[in-house]
């Protein structure tokens, strides 16, 4: 019996040895954090590319967006990383350069075709080098189910006022949830609820760069009233949003069980694919505003590990990335993910087109915590995430969460000390 | 239990924590053959033939890699019980039966193994399996899930070597067996109780460990069952049906692979090897 | 870990002797070394030193811990991960070993039917993995789904449903529970094994001499298995104070909501691998491993010296 045992064991221990072998040579392996596209990747954007270029193979092996910085820290760190790193915008790509994981890309021939706006995200701090090549951005808004608001008889609103008398009468009608969102991830909370709405309070980019330059302060009015207007969202939450998941509210708003859904714009495939009858409107603004301000954030670039082995190849392939080939397939076989490059793009998606439409009616923004203000400990993303979510479980007052974001942030920013 | 009463409230008390060990996993596996609607409005109902639907089963099987993931996970986990039973009794052997200077603080250092979180080193133990050219292979989760096993494999076999009864050994020794001979003929066959229940905990934490897969061999058809479901869990996140039946796909075999297991498990147990 | 025993090897040369240890100590000692203690030496190093962006290595002595302990940025979120830690741990010992224990007794006695058929599905939910449950819980807590709201409904007691997993006073306790759940069949199964090894004729002697079945267990079997319910609770407090996957699978890195449900091994994936836009900090995760690294041996050393002394080894 034992001997068997041990026997079998060991052909499987042999057969370990004889599986452990050859490492594959010359193909390009690309880093990414979006596993929701893999699909579009491997059928669409990958042959694409094979068709002009038949001769450079490329995989897309993405990893789960929570882990993905984790995962590709340690990969870098080890030297096992992919050739072609997807890049978060800022700080944490600017770290990657810095250490000297991501190679600088300034020579790049696409690169032209790109505003310094758009490349701003992977440049470093005195605008010399650029390390990844800008792919997409995406915008806020709220997305709505079109049948609900006929049934319940409410027009998309245009102004803040307009928004919750909306959202009271869909909860009075008792059917459906009026507003799709919940906190247990945090990150929907910060992204979807504070930079959304906010910078109509901070007034877009004047207000990012105040908080960058340190003559506005996070206890400010404009922040105070963004926590102030999110607090306002919590009785029109689902039932328990506290323990809520980001694929939760997804599969509520998709299944048609909620009215309106505090988006980005990356959720629009998501939507199609249950085939919801949607539209878009953009954060409405308080009363009294005369300008609207949209987040329209510079969301994914694309770079080279520069530890690469096939580094020419790789060129190649980000050289493509910045054409306005890739530019047309991304703006519509990923709708809701918009192209950075200076490249015409017809939408094909009429709530895609919807946002973008924002963009003219509307001054745009990035969100605040991306650049700078995250470099330090505390991190500002962690904690706006923290305080977001607080305020709308009603465990932290505006005033309160404003006065621990601005505390964490004098901690180590000098700007913010004086 | 020589009142039926009380035999009643043990069967009692048995059958429902069975039951609320069961509920959840039925849960997933029932839910998993429903149509999305049925899913979420009728959770308790079994699957009917008006509410049935296999679509997350296509969509699972549809990827043609989960056979390859399961074998990486079978080779992985075989590999790894089999070095640490082997190197862990033989250590665990001569710990416990020989005197020797460094004996007491080898077996300190030994025990240190048991205390290290599994990802404090992580970095290092890239670097390290990067230096080896073992990155995306299974060799390298082989060998760091056995030397993360070692240590408890060593403790628990030394716990129960010193119960063997020393006249075992003695009449070998006087028998002419050499060491190793006392060692593969003896000892080993009267540890199977022990080794099994060894295997069982090497076993779980291998099967299911996501990190190391992760980070060691993420690509190129090496990954385990776990770190497949794992991926295929991101990319259909909002899928219940697909969520389900990658959860279902990954439960089922576990718990048939443990029932087989277990058998020796009893049989070992009860076999009175020990006693 | 284990006394070796009085023996001679009677006509041994040294030579042979050192022969035999290498031979059955080398396997087991190079590869424990090389994947497991060198990358922990690795990291106890590297909390000594400050690492810069250029990717060298500045010796700063204790700095990192002094930060760690004594600057508010960096101890509050510490003692509150080391405290849920505790916690976390209470509620193990308070629940899944009384549990594992009652569950052992009553499958070791005798003339049991189904005994094995219990055993091996009150096992099953150890087997799966941590990512597998996180999900599975979730779905069934989830406010959406509903599951367990209408579980509760169907007893009359709808009312106590709440979003246990996003309040803070409740996430923790909830996901302790979640894990209790997963793992009872552990110390089920170790003091099941060292029930049964318990010699029958101890309790004949024992129900002759009048005892019931439950007098039997807390007189006769219980004082023999205090060395095992030790092991589990060393095992236990290892275990838990090395976890990480079930939080990190229901809570993500922040382990929400406000920290409520942070422990070391959250924390210390958080500071080591940095989060969204929170760069990863290799000096200061390797300083909070090393305190993991601390705690645990202060927890394994009052086990080995003050508790497995104390306990005599039963032999027969």
């Amino acid at each position: 019996m034992l001997k068997t045992t041990l026997k079998t064991m060991l052909l499987a221990a042999v057969a370990v040895g004889a599986m452990a072998g050859a490492a594959s040579a010359g193909k390009l392996t690309i880093e990414s954090w979006r596993n929701d596209d893999a699909s579009i990747w491997k059928d669409k954007i990958i042959p694409a590319f094979n068709a002009k270029h038949p001769d450079i193979t490329l995989e897309f092996t993405p990893t789960a967006p929570a882990e993905y910085n984790a995962a590709l820290n340690a990969r870098l760190e080890g030297g096992t990383a992919g050739d072609i790193i997807t890049c978060r915008p800022f700080d944490a790509s600017l770290e990657l350069f810095n250490k000297g994981h991501l190679a600088p890309l300034n020579d790049l021939a696409s690169m032209a075709n790109f505003s310094d706006v758009a490349k701003s995200a992977w440049t470093t701090d005195d605008g010399a080098t650029t390390f990844c090549v800008p792919m997409a951005s995406v915008i806020h808004g709220f997305i709505y189910n079109k049948d609900i608001f006929k049934e319940v008889g409410v027009e998309p609103p245009k102004t803040e006022e307009e928004f919750l008398a909306v959202l009271e009468k869909i909860k009075a009608n008792g059917s459906y949830t009026p507003l799709v969102m919940g906190t247990n991830d945090q990150w929907e909370a910060a992204t979807m609820g504070f930079q959304n709405i906010g910078p109509n309070y901070w007034k877009g980019e004047e207000g990012r760069k105040g908080l960058i330059d340190g003559t506005q302060k996070l206890t400010d009015k404009p922040y105070v009233n963004t926590l102030a207007a999110l607090a306002k969202w919590a009785p029109y939450m689902g039932d328990g949003y506290q323990a809520q998941k980001y694929p939760d509210s997804q599969n509520l708003f998709g299944l048609g069980k909620g009215a309106i859904y505090a988006a980005g714009s990356w959720d629009i495939s998501t939507f199609r694919a249950q085939n919801v009858n949607m539209g878009a409107f953009k954060a409405p603004p308080p009363a009294g505003a005369s300008d609207c301000y949209i987040s329209d954030h510079t969301d994914i670039g694309i770079g080279l590990n520069a530890k690469s082995a096939n580094a020419a190849d790789a060129k190649v392939f980000l050289d493509w990335i910045g054409s306005d080939e890739f530019a047309n397939i991304l703006g519509n076989e990923l709708p809701g993910f918009f192209p950075l490059s200076n490249a015409k793009v017809t939408l094909s998606d009429d709530v895609a087109q919807e946002f973008v439409n924002w963009r003219g009616e509307c001054k745009s923004t990035i969100r605040n915590s991306y650049q700078i203000l995250s470099r330090g400990t505390p991190n500002l993303e962690n904690e706006l995430w923290n305080v977001s979510a607080q305020v709308l479980n009603g465990t932290m007052t505006p005033d309160a969460g404003a006065a621990q974001l601005e505390d964490g942030l004098k901690k180590w920013y000098a700007p913010h000390q004086k | 239990m020589r009142k039926p009463a009380s035999a009643f409230a043990v069967h009692g008390i048995l059958a429902l924590y069975t039951a609320l060990a069961l509920a959840p996993i039925i849960l997933v596996i029932m839910n998993s053959f429903k149509a999305k609607r049925a899913i979420f409005n009728t959770p308790l109902q079994p699957p009917m033939p008006w509410n049935v639907d296999l679509i997350g089963y296509y969509k699972v099987f549809g990827d043609s890699s989960v056979g390859i993931y399961y074998l990486n996970s079978i080779a992985v986990t075989v590999g790894t019980i089999f070095f640490t039973l082997l190197f862990g009794a033989m250590a665990a052997w001569a710990l416990t039966e020989y005197r020797f200077r460094w004996n007491t603080l080898l077996a300190l250092f030994l025990s240190i193994g048991i205390m290290v979180p599994i990802r404090l080193g992580s970095v290092s133990i890239i670097q390290l399996v990067s230096d080896l050219n073992l990155i995306n292979t299974l060799t390298a989760l082989v060998l760091v899930y056995t030397a993360q096993n070692l240590p408890l494999s060593i403790f628990i076999l030394s716990e129960f070597i010193q119960q063997i009864p020393k006249d075992l050994r003695e009449a070998g020794r006087c028998d002419g067996l050499s060491e190793y001979n006392i060692f593969f003929y003896i000892i080993l066959p009267l540890l199977r109780p022990a080794m099994a229940t060894v295997a069982v905990f090497t076993m779980i934490p291998v099967w299911n460990d996501l990190w190391f897969p992760l980070l060691l061999a993420p690509t190129g058809g090496k990954q385990t069952i776990t770190l497949g479901v794992q991926q295929f869990l991101g990319q259909y996140i909002t899928d219940w049906n697909a969520v389900l039946a990658a959860l279902s796909t990954a439960i089922v075999p576990v718990l048939l692979l443990y029932v087989i297991f277990s058998r020796q498990l009893i049989r070992g147990l009860t076999s009175g090897a020990v006693k | 870990m284990a006394k070796p025993q009085q023996h001679h090897l009677v006509g041994m040369s040294d030579a042979a002797f050192y022969r035999v240890l290498l031979f059955f100590l080398a396997p087991a000692v190079i590869v424990y070394t090389t994947f497991s203690i060198y990358p922990l030496l690795d990291t106890i190093m590297n909390s000594f030193y400050d690492r810069q962006n250029d990717g060298s290595q500045l010796y700063v002595g204790t700095a990192n811990f002094v930060t760690l302990l004594t600057d508010t940025t960096w101890s509050g979120p510490f003692w509150n991960a080391f405290w849920n830690n505790c916690k976390f741990f209470f509620i193990h010992m308070l629940v899944q070993n009384p549990i594992g224990l009652a569950l052992a007794a009553l499958l070791s006695l005798p003339v049991l039917r189904f005994r094995s058929t219990y055993r091996t599905l009150i096992f099953m939910p150890t087997m799966l993995s941590v990512v597998i449950i996180g999900f599975t819980w979730q779905l069934i807590l989830s406010p959406l789904w509903g599951i367990a709201k209408m579980f509760l409904q169907f007893f009359g007691l709808g009312f106590l449903f709440g979003p246990w997993l996003g309040i803070e006073s409740t996430a923790l306790i909830t996901i302790s529970l979640i894990s209790v759940w997963q793992f009872v069949g552990i110390p089920m199964i170790l003091i099941y094994t060292a029930l049964l090894a318990i010699p029958d004729e101890l309790i004949d002697a024992a129900t002759v001499d009048g005892l019931n079945q439950f007098q039997a267990f807390f007189y006769v079997k219980l004082p023999l298995i205090w060395p095992t319910i030790g092991l589990v609770s060393i095992l236990t407090f290892v275990n838990n104070f090395n976890a990480f996957d079930l939080i990190y699978a229901m809570k993500g890195a922040l382990a929400g909501p406000n920290f409520s449900a942070d422990i070391m091994g959250t924390l210390f994936y958080r500071v080591f691998f940095g989060n969204q836009l929170q760069l990863g900090d290799t000096s200061m995760g390797s300083t909070i491993a090393t305190m993991m690294f601390i705690i645990i041996l202060c927890g394994v050393m009052v086990y080995l010296f003050l508790i497995q002394r104390r306990m005599q080894r039963y032999s027969f």
